[in-house]
């Protein structure tokens, strides 16, 4: 039985029934954070925020969005851009916002494996990070589907019928989770609960894993140097902040987190202000319609990359390797056999040349990805597709040769 | 140590009785997820093909598309003997014989129009014509009209089920 | 330790960002999309010849097109027959067109007489009248506003001859006839057109009583309707007070759209949000010649003044990017202030890393 006691202040009240000087320590003042890192490790706060924003002005947008195959495209461009003040800045904010997250989690990722920071006991790390990749990709594709225009009913169309899995033909299977021949009525219903509901609730507890995953191993640092952070900390509170090797989370880390984010809301109103149109297809903004089929169909930016490896192969082996980039991300923990935890360009010319390689690779996959799969641009993201298999199956060998630096 | 073991046992048990529960509450939840039995009812549509005239055109519709319909003349069919192309795509209930398609071009899926003088099909949007029998006469149309999935039952034609004639027309490459 | 080269690092992200950007936006669009140039709204039959000529060229290279030659030799007889046949009538529109056209220069030197304009625009009024009844489908418009509207080429050419002027003379033989195909008749002579444009133009209000709204109604409400501004082919939709009413007019509504239908082959799309799902250069160079990017379509060229297009474009924009006055106000203060957090942050930041070096 704890033993209360009469409190002094609000703060001491709840302290004795929250312990929130506790709290506060853990997961602030004493949450240590190597000092040997850059402003690429503000990208998790850079992310927190974006989610945040696209928490609120989903909110406000969700107050008048009709999911009514009906109604939606009208509240949307009429009750929303037109009627709601400020709505049309809510719905800026979140449109553009869905498309920055992925470039932030796209630099995120390219981060964590230029550093090595998948390895060594961050294995949990890596996989959380990549799970919240699948998710916030469905999150994005269910709320393509919500302004109910023409991009958003043929793209609803041609990747759900990804799923009759090619020869398979499980045509039954596509229509279960349409629940109907086409897009329609039980089609948007379906997506609009997804998308407001089941993968935000989903993502939110995938974030608290992926914290948590830090917790024990602690974020890695750009010298992969490994760092007794007992002593540190210990050095650092008897008062040698400038000779110990860690900081506080707060405010030390978060007062740079915070300037990294300041640079970046510049760069993100910038777009919601100016140059917006890049993250809202002109095309969505006709209405769906399941009888016209638009010039050109072409995914977000985000998925270009795996859409242009299921497109030049036949329509099985496409899925197949469309499956496969889907999930080899995942297993990047397992299939980099190096006993090196450190940057790429310290591990050695091959490690150093598969990761350049692969970020070039992936941006050459996502312009092809948009481009009509025509002459050249055919060839080229063939040749890309099959450069981006090659290169996963060749890392467990390449860094299997890799020496102990 | 026995009692242990029997806890462990009943641990497991309890655990059993949940995941029945489990897998009968997944089992209700696929089910929501099924197309509603209004969707499925209109996703099959039977047409009496012994009430339309001859030589007259009638639009019918299927899973939100315009299914055209077209009882042909014994004119027609005797103009279409030297064509086999044309007699790949004729359906033949009873005695009679009919076009059946599904009425959006096949260049960008505007509903083309009947012309009853002419006995075709004209496009408005970029002038491609079909002949009575659903082929293209004039581009832009990159092939003739598709036809839909259908089951001769007697007189009547249920659209949306694969019968054995519609199999063959698509395994031939008559329609997509 | 390594060199904390944050500037570097940022070079290279900035780099590949930029990289991806271009290539998935403005390269993919072009590549994507047609580029049209304008011709400034001169209506002098440039474009329409070189439609033609453009055809010509692609029916000679079609006749030894390796992948489209039939190994079938009667079919190939039959192919290359059906191209010659091509194209002598295309050579035979060709020089229609280029007669046509030259006639429309000549008369458009003659400087017409408008009073003696005034007698024969009677011909015009006998159709064009306030309330006047649909014509093949679409209704003749009051020509009140027509000398402000149309450019003086294009009054010209719907007088001389209306489905060349128009640019759908391929929709139109001696069997079916343009709805304003009598207009050829009634006033047949150059200086009889010449005098009658005179009086159009010299009648014309003053050009700053021409309102986004005023354009885009004659320019193409008729055919279009224009759900957010609360417009439809038939006008403004009016507040019923019985519903009874209302229906009555959503049937007329219908029986429009059905007529106009039969004309155009589909029903021409309501062009509520057509500002966003076009960009402003597709649809400036669509307004002047919709064959350039949608070569066939049934829809007639709208022979509007540049000024014209441009007010029907900002009409287009009130109804479908509304807010776009007060985005571009807040966007300023937005920014302002997003820079003064940055600054703010950054002197925080400058302050708690000072004790950690």
């Amino acid at each position: 039985m704890a033993n209360f006691k009469k409190a002094t202040s609000i703060k001491d009240w709840l302290n004795q029934r929250l312990a929130i000087e506790k709290v506060e320590k853990v997961m602030g003042s004493e949450y240590w954070i190597p000092k040997n890192i850059n402003f690429l490790w503000a990208m998790g706060m850079v992310l927190v925020i974006t989610f945040a924003m696209l928490l609120v002005s989903g909110i406000f947008l969700l107050m008048y969005y009709q999911p009514n195959v009906d109604l939606a495209f009208d509240s949307v461009n009429y009750t929303i851009m037109r009627e709601v003040d400020f709505g049309w800045l809510w719905r800026h904010v979140h449109g553009v916002a869905a498309s920055v997250v992925f470039l932030i989690i796209y630099i995120h990722m390219f981060t964590g494996i230029y550093y090595g920071s998948y390895k060594k006991g961050r294995e949990m790390i890596w996989i959380s990070g990549m799970l919240l990749f699948v998710a916030f990709s469905a999150e994005a594709f269910s709320g393509y589907m919500l302004p109910w225009g023409q991009m958003s009913y043929w793209a609803g169309m041609v990747i759900t019928n990804l799923f009759a899995g090619g020869s398979l033909h499980a045509d039954g299977f596509v229509e279960w989770i349409r629940g109907d021949y086409v897009p329609a009525q039980a089609f948007l219903g379906r997506f609009f609960m997804l998308h407001v509901l089941l993968i935000p609730l989903a993502i939110t507890g995938l974030i608290g894993l992926h914290f948590a995953a830090l917790r024990i191993p602690h974020v890695n640092n750009q010298d992969g140097e490994e760092i007794d952070f007992d002593a540190e900390s210990k050095k650092y509170l008897a008062g040698d902040k400038a000779g110990s090797k860690v900081m506080r989370f707060a405010n030390d880390f978060m007062s740079k987190d915070m300037m990294v984010v300041g640079v970046y809301l510049v760069f993100f109103f910038y777009l919601v202000f100016f140059n917006y149109s890049f993250a809202m297809d002109p095309v969505n903004f006709d209405p769906a319609d399941g009888l016209k089929t638009p010039a050109h169909i072409y995914p977000e930016w985000y998925f270009l990359w795996s859409y242009e490896i299921l497109r030049p192969f036949s329509v099985d082996l496409g899925l197949i390797l469309f499956a496969f980039a889907q999930v080899i991300f995942v297993l990047l923990p397992f299939l980099d056999r190096s006993p090196n935890a450190i940057a790429a360009n310290r591990r050695g010319p091959m490690f150093m040349i598969w990761f350049w390689l692969m970020l070039s690779n992936m941006i050459v996959l996502t312009a092809m990805g948009k481009l009509p799969p025509e002459g050249i641009y055919s060839s080229i993201g063939f040749v890309s597709a099959i450069v981006f298999v090659a290169q996963w199956l060749a890392l467990p060998f390449i860094t299997s040769f890799e020496k102990k630096v | 140590m026995e009692n242990n073991s029997r806890r462990g046992f009943m641990g497991k048990a309890f655990g059993a009785v949940a995941a029945v529960g489990a897998i009968g509450s997944l089992v209700a939840m696929k089910k929501s997820w099924d197309p509603l039995p209004s969707v499925k009812a209109a996703g099959f549509t039977t047409l009496d093909m012994s009430v339309y005239e001859e030589g007259k055109m009638v639009t019918e519709k299927w899973r939100g598309k315009p299914i055209f319909v077209l009882k042909k003349s014994l004119q027609l069919m005797k103009e279409e003997e030297t064509n086999p192309e044309a007699q790949a795509r004729n359906i033949k209930i009873g005695s009679d014989n009919f076009m059946l398609a599904i009425g959006l071009c096949t260049h960008l899926g505007c509903i083309p129009a009947f012309r009853d003088d002419k006995n075709d099909f004209l496009c408005a949007c970029h002038g491609g014509q079909f002949s009575a029998s659903g082929l293209v006469t004039k581009v832009p149309p990159p092939r003739g009209l598709d036809i839909p999935p259908f089951r001769i039952d007697g007189n009547m034609l249920v659209l949306g089920e694969q019968g054995p004639e519609w199999k063959k027309m698509k395994e031939n490459g008559v329609t997509l | 330790m390594m060199k904390n080269n944050e500037t570097l690092i940022l070079a290279v992200i900035v780099f590949f960002s930029l990289v991806t950007y271009f290539l998935v936006e403005p390269f993919a669009h072009k590549v994507l999309h047609k580029h049209v140039d304008s011709k400034d709204f001169v209506y002098d039959g440039t474009d329409d010849i070189a439609q033609v000529q453009n055809t010509i060229t692609k029916l000679e290279s079609d006749k030894t097109d390796q992948e489209k030659i039939q190994k079938d030799e009667e079919k190939e007889t039959l192919r290359q027959k059906n191209i010659l046949e091509s194209i002598v009538s295309a050579k035979s529109k060709l020089e229609m067109k280029k007669t046509f056209f030259a006639d429309l220069k000549r008369i458009s030197s003659l400087k017409g007489n408008a009073t003696k304009g005034k007698d024969l625009y009677v011909s015009c009024t006998g159709c064009h009248y306030d309330g006047a009844e649909a014509m093949g489908g679409v209704f003749p418009p009051t020509l009140k506003n027509a000398g402000l509207i149309y450019d003086k080429n294009y009054l010209i050419g719907i007088i001389k001859d209306p489905a060349i002027i128009s640019n759908v003379d391929h929709k139109f033989d001696e069997m079916v006839l343009h709805p304003m195909d009598s207009v050829k008749y009634m006033v047949s002579t150059d200086e009889d057109i010449a005098n009658v444009v005179a009086y159009i133009l010299e009648t014309a209000p003053k050009a700053e009583s021409l309102t986004p709204k005023i354009a885009y109604e004659n320019a193409c409400g008729r055919c279009h309707a224009l759900k957010y501004e609360n417009w439809t082919q038939l006008g403004t939709k009016p507040i019923f007070k019985h519903k009874k009413d209302e229906l009555a007019y959503d049937i007329k509504v219908l029986e429009y759209e059905d007529a106009i239908k039969v004309y155009m082959g589909k029903l021409p799309p309501d062009l509520s949000m057509y500002t966003r799902s076009r960009s402003q250069d597709f649809l400036r160079t669509f307004i002047e010649n919709p064959q350039n990017h949608l070569a066939g379509t049934a829809m007639p060229r709208t022979g509007v003044t540049a000024d014209t297009a441009e007010k029907v474009l900002e009409h287009l924009k009130d109804a479908g990017d509304t807010k776009r006055h007060e985005r571009e106000e807040i966007a300023i203060y937005v920014m302002i202030y997003i820079v003064i957090f940055a600054i703010f942050a950054f002197l925080w930041k400058k302050q708690v890393w000072r004790d950690l070096h």
